[in-house]
């Protein structure tokens, strides 16, 4: 046995701890079109401390560190491009408190999506959280390492716009708290204390985010999806004004798709609603429909498509079935929501050029001030020449979402060059900085954030 | 090409012209409606054209059979007249359009219960009532190959009735059926009244799905225990094709000991689950849909319902949760005619 393997058996135990090639092997994928790559070890820490002394013995052996939560975030964000250790986060799973009062919940880093949903669900009925569409193992920590959006990002923003605090450890070891909790005080806030946004959207380049504490919200009685459409992209900016400005929607997401047949060339809204009475709920729907999409119905332009009890989650991975092989990748850009018509023609353009069926979706967060807007493209993972048919259309459309005014979500490595090339000189700088002096011996998800 | 087979000469003689004197949503008299039929049998645009919620119910209510809804549906077509934006009729149209591959033809040499474009609710389709029965269009993937296409009378769109529905008939004879039980009132109504209406030719026998039901429950009479719910049926649109088969219901009702209450809005006077009306393009139609789904569901709740009884999906999509919400349970009528015989109910809740 070598000395890091012996190492890291003395700090996680055994059981916790692999080098075994079926398990590496398995760690070398993600779900999307980059290629794999090898760790030499994957270990399941189940404390702070124990991943404090195992990025302290990384440190020692100059080897890299990739923390791992659900692996779901695609784009190989989480990939060993240099080998080294996969920190598996997801043992770390205990949801430390549920503040009913101040409506805030305090986890550990490897708490799933759908664990938090069914535990609130269970105690805490009347408290609710921003479930993002991805299947419920991705982790709470993860998401937010990418500024994640979910289900109640139109009225508040991303998940990460939804932090009050934070425990990480750092590159080199030290374990630190951010928010009212670092100074002893409860984990309803982050903020007036000074700014250290270090560790959020730097895809675990920073830190490893051991603790969280994430925003609820009220969980009314109802929760549903009332369906819109209209057969112009070009209203659809409008739309999501129209809707935004009554304050009523709790989630709005429009998109296209080639298949189903009825999605294709047409843009379908989901709105979700959310009340604690019938009454509430016909005012929403009133003010939503009637008043402020009223005028597109009698034009003719838009139709009401009803209200489904019971909250779906965008069921985006099913276009990896649309081709043979099962898989898909998205481009996600933050965009203005004015872009949408641009986003959606441009997108079908880039998959008509690579014979994908175009899927696309656009996720308003906040009142409108932006929206996640999804390229998705299929491919058959048992298909070299199909995967790279995917992998190309997604990096014309990481430039695409630049060249359109927007910023890529979780960029890949292509898309993340993309990004820097384009930084103010001096931002750049200054992330350099900060990375050199957090992780002064590069340990930390290398690649990423990286010039090449 | 196909024509609709409709007589003028029947209207002329009409004593009552009930298809718009009876009509539940517009205030018609007896002789504004004779003007108007005759109007829209000339060709010509009719207030009834641009105010027609399209719930069926006048194919019902001509004492002549003499279709006087089809009719109205060609001529809001011929005349551009739209019941639901223009968006919604595209995302209709694409609906029906298969899109994974063709579907496995397995040859039934005889009866087969015909499931048409509901084969995701195979899940009904269990126990003794449907032993050793072949099932056409099992596959929601390739159901709609078998998908009858008159949904789109809710689209003013007969032409793409009539463009399709040859196809689909082809496909169902492929499978070398005699008698196709349909699963669904829209198929039957299809095949035994649609098509003769327009002179499309079917090559098998229809059965209603209620007829079959009916027959099995009474071979499986041993097996009977009463129910004893007090229930109320609700009637999809597409049953006013085949009015004469709603008696079944009230027989299956009979048999399994369920009593029908007595209700105001039911056999002719039923209202429909307002699904479509509720995405027409009228001034305050998403109302009027609530309306009538409130004024339908405390009549069956102040007639003393405990259970709501469909057979239609869309019904069942669009009212299950309402009538729960008022305490009564929703239930497909095959899983009530299995709770009779004993079996556990597939999609109780
Ligand atoms: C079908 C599908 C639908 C999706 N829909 C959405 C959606 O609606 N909204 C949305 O936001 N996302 C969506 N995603 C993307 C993604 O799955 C989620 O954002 C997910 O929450 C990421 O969490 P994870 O635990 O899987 O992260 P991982 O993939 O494990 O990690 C993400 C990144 O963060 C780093 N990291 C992980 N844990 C930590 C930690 N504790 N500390 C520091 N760094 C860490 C990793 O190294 C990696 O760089 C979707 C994905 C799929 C496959
Ligand atoms: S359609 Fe029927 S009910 Fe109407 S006027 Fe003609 S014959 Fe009479
Ligand atoms: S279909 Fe219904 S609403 Fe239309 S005219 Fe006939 S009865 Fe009246």
């Amino acid at each position: 046995m070598d000395i890091i393997h012996q190492g890291l058996l003395d700090i996680v135990g055994e059981g916790h701890i692999s080098n075994q090639q079926e398990e590496l092997f398995i760690y070398s994928w993600d779900l999307g079109t980059t290629e794999p790559h090898r760790p030499d070890y994957v270990v399941s820490p189940r404390t702070p401390q124990e991943i404090s002394r195992i990025l302290e013995l990384a440190n020692r052996h100059r080897i890299p560190v990739i923390p791992l939560g659900g692996g779901l975030s695609l784009a190989g964000l989480a990939v060993p491009f240099r080998g080294g250790i996969i920190i598996d986060l997801k043992r770390m799973d205990t949801i430390i408190e549920v503040n009913e009062q101040a409506r805030y919940a305090v986890m550990e880093c490897g708490v799933s999506m759908g664990q938090l949903t069914s535990y609130l669900e269970r105690k805490f009925p009347m408290l609710t959280h921003s479930e993002p569409g991805a299947p419920p193992t991705a982790t709470v920590a993860g998401n937010a390492a990418i500024h994640g959006q979910g289900d109640l990002a139109h009225p508040y923003g991303f998940n990460s716009d939804m932090v009050n605090g934070l425990e990480v450890v750092l590159p080199t070891g030290e374990i630190c708290r951010f928010g009212a909790c670092s100074i002893g005080a409860q984990w309803f806030t982050q903020h007036p204390l000074p700014d250290v946004g270090l560790f959020l959207g730097w895809t675990g380049t920073t830190g490893i985010i051991t603790k969280i504490s994430l925003r609820l919200f009220p969980c009314k009685n109802i929760r549903g999806t009332a369906m819109f459409v209209v057969d112009n992209e070009d209203y659809v900016p409008d739309i999501y004004h129209r809707i935004s400005r009554t304050q009523m929607a709790e989630d709005i997401i429009a998109f296209s798709q080639t298949i189903p047949p009825y999605a294709s060339g047409l843009q379908h809204f989901t709105i979700n609603l959310a009340a604690d009475s019938e009454k509430e709920l016909e005012f929403k729907k009133e003010l939503i429909f009637d008043d402020a999409l009223g005028e597109y119905i009698r034009r003719g332009d838009g139709g009401y498509l009803g209200f489904t009890y019971g909250l779906q989650h965008p069921q985006i991975s099913k276009t990896a079935d649309w081709r043979k092989g099962g898989g898909f990748e998205y481009v996600g850009g933050i965009m203005p929501v004015s872009c949408y018509p641009q986003c959606y023609r441009r997108g079908k353009e880039i998959s008509d050029r690579h014979d994908i069926p175009y899927t696309v979706l656009g996720r308003c967060i906040g009142a409108a001030h932006a929206m996640m807007f999804s390229w998705t493209y299929a491919f058959n993972r048992a298909d070299p020449e199909s995967v790279r048919h995917a992998r190309e259309a997604m990096h014309e459309t990481d430039e695409l979402a630049l060249e359109l005014g927007g910023a890529i979500w979780k960029p890949g490595l292509y898309g993340q060059r993309l990004v820097m090339s384009r930084l103010n000189p001096n931002t750049l700088n200054l992330m350099k900085k900060i990375k050199k002096l957090l992780d002064p011996n590069g340990i930390m998800n290398p690649g990423h954030w990286e010039e090449s | 090409m196909y024509e609709l087979n409709f007589d003028v000469q029947k209207c002329l003689h009409c004593p009552t012209h009930a298809c718009l004197t009876r009509c539940q949503h517009m205030d018609i008299d007896r002789d504004t409606a004779g003007r108007e039929i005759l109007k829209i049998a000339a060709g010509e645009d009719s207030f009834v054209l641009h105010d027609c919620l399209t719930c069926y119910a006048c194919e019902e209510y001509c004492p002549m059979g003499n279709h006087p809804f089809y009719l109205i549906v060609k001529r809001q077509e011929e005349l551009n007249v739209q019941p639901l934006p223009r968006p919604l009729i595209q995302r209709g149209i694409n609906i029906g359009k298969p899109f994974r591959g063709e579907p496995k033809i397995n040859k039934v040499n005889g009866r087969a219960l015909l499931m048409g474009a509901f084969a995701d609710h195979m899940f009904l389709i269990q126990g003794r009532l449907f032993e050793g029965l072949p099932v056409i269009s099992d596959d929601p993937r390739k159901m709609f190959h078998y998908f009858c296409q008159l949904m789109y009378l809710h689209y003013a769109r007969i032409s793409v009735i009539n463009e399709r529905l040859p196809g689909v008939i082809e496909t169902i004879t492929r499978h070398n059926v005699t008698e196709a039980i349909c699963f669904h009132d829209e198929c039957y109504g299809t095949y035994t009244s649609y098509c003769p209406s327009m002179g499309i030719e079917v090559p098998f026998r229809t059965v209603h799905f209620f007829e079959f039901l009916y027959n099995r429950l009474v071979e499986l009479r041993n097996l009977i225990r009463p129910v004893n719910l007090r229930v109320a049926y609700q009637r999809p649109c597409s049953s006013r094709l085949s009015p004469g088969k709603l008696r079944f219901v009230y027989d299956i009702f009979k048999l399994i000991g369920a009593e029908a209450v007595q209700r105001k809005y039911v056999g002719r006077n039923a209202l429909c689950c307002g699904g479509i009306i509720e995405g027409q393009r009228r001034e305050g139609s998403r109302k009027r849909a609530s309306e009538i789904q409130g004024l339908n569901i405390s009549d069956m709740k102040d007639a003393g319902a405990e259970v709501c009884v469909f057979n239609c999906p869309a019904c069942y999509h669009t009212l299950a949760h309402l009538v729960e919400k008022e305490g009564i349970r929703p239930i497909f009528m095959s899983d009530l005619c299995r709770l009779a015989i004993g079996e556990q109910p597939a999609g109780w809740r």
